[in-house]
């Protein structure tokens, strides 16, 4: 096992602000901490699963046929997330509706899986998935701090801005976009500005 | 299938609640082909192509085999007799089976339209030939397959659901031709170097939600 698998994943090539992937979820998501929070945690529980399946079987799944095999590993995980949610935490479940069990399309996962689970070993994998799944929640959290902080003054659900009249466009599908978009241009006006020094 | 119930299909699916500007559905594409119109109406006409035929069929897998009391698995718990089989027929696979079976009808319908458009209508390959596999994991696809049958806030009919799953293909389409015009339209000016490219088109996106959002009056 080797470290820097774990830690690529939540900066150098984080999934949401470098890699671009997964954007669907991100956006629909991160209008509350809450869901951003358990959409981030499925994720991961499926990414880090199906990264260890996909790393062991690898030898066995003939090339041609590898890209199905894929989705049904990934398929039966997103659906221990999505039933479990269900039992243990349906508000939240119904809160995200769709987008659980459309984490089986989610391209980090898919990607992971073809880009690294089917080309390393079991403990490197299991790593790249731990990293890429925290990558993924810090930045879906840190889009849902900023559209929750400011688009109805709370966190995690708690009044936090008194007497703030809520930018209530920032909560809706608007301003998720231009959200997103202000961001990676900050976060690649920090890079540029690295690079010159 | 009233006049009434069309109408709320057509005008709902393509501009209240678009797919992409309104429910957040298949953005890859929707970033990725966007910088051409030509690119942009190709990948727009493969994705309605494919999400009216999975509606199609996905409806006829949920209703006939997947939900609660399906024919087949009424059948089924009538020929094998057994009270486990039976319970099944009551309770339905939707919850436990939908995921996995709707991804696989996409998947092989994908590779199916894929294998006939090549054979018999070579120039229309051509023309979508590349974006045709990047469909499968296109999240607009199965979002259609799931709002039509598990997730639907009312039941569907066949006809209403394929019907849905034509407009909101259209309505990807609209947005994708949109997109395509204001990015053609960017490249020459000067946008501030951090925002050049996707970040500047994620903040037109937004002012289009933004402008798609007066629709929602009249639903």
């Amino acid at each position: 096992m080797e470290f820097p698998e774990l830690t690529k994943g939540v900066v150098r090539s984080n999934p949401i602000f470098v890699l671009l992937l997964g954007i669907c979820p991100t956006l629909a998501t991160s209008s509350s901490l809450r869901t951003a929070f358990a959409m981030g945690l499925a994720a991961t529980f499926v990414l880090v699963c199906s990264n260890l399946v996909i790393a062991l079987i690898r030898g066995v799944v003939p090339k041609g046929v590898r890209i199905p095999c894929f989705i049904v590993v990934i398929a039966s995980f997103v659906t221990i997330a999505d039933l479990f949610l269900k039992a243990y935490f349906p508000a939240v479940s119904a809160q995200i509706g769709i987008f659980i069990p459309l984490i089986v399309v989610n391209c980090i996962i898919l990607g992971r899986a073809e880009a690294y689970a089917s080309k390393n070993s079991v403990g490197n994998s299991l790593l790249d998935g731990i990293g890429m799944g925290i990558g993924f929640t810090l930045g879906l959290l840190l889009i849902a701090v900023v559209r929750e902080l400011l688009g109805s003054g709370s966190l995690w659900g708690h009044k936090v801005l008194v007497g703030y009249r809520p930018m209530t466009v920032l909560i809706m599908a608007p301003g998720a976009f231009i959200v997103l978009g202000l961001m990676l241009g900050l976060f690649n006006w920090i890079g540029q500005l690295r690079k010159a020094r | 299938m009233d006049f009434e119930r069309i109408f709320a299909i057509v005008i709902g699916n393509i501009l209240v609640s678009n797919f992409i500007l309104a429910r957040f559905l298949g953005l890859c594409p929707f970033i990725g082909v966007s910088k051409k119109t030509s690119s942009a109406f190709g990948m727009g006409m493969a994705v309605t192509f494919v999400m009216t035929m999975a509606s199609f069929i996905s409806w006829l897998l949920y209703a006939y085999v997947l939900k609660a009391n399906a024919p087949l698995l009424v059948w089924l718990a009538g020929v094998s007799g057994s009270e486990a089989m039976r319970q099944v027929a009551a309770d339905g696979l939707e919850t436990a089976l939908r995921t996995v079976s709707f991804i696989l009808v996409i998947a092989s319908l994908v590779q199916l339209v894929e294998m006939f458009l090549r054979k018999s209508v070579p120039a229309l390959y051509r023309a979508l030939g590349i974006y045709l596999p990047l469909i499968t994991t296109n999240c607009a696809v199965m979002g259609v397959a799931l709002l039509n049958t598990t997730d639907a806030p009312e039941p569907l009919g066949l006809g209403e659901a394929t019907l849905q799953g034509f407009c909101a293909g259209i309505g990807f389409t609209l947005a994708m031709l949109l997109m395509s015009g204001i990015r053609e339209r960017l490249e020459p000016l000067d946008v501030p170097k951090p925002l050049e490219g996707v970040p500047i088109a994620f903040v037109c996106t937004g002012l289009m939600a933004l402008a798609f959002l007066g629709f929602a009056g009249m639903a």
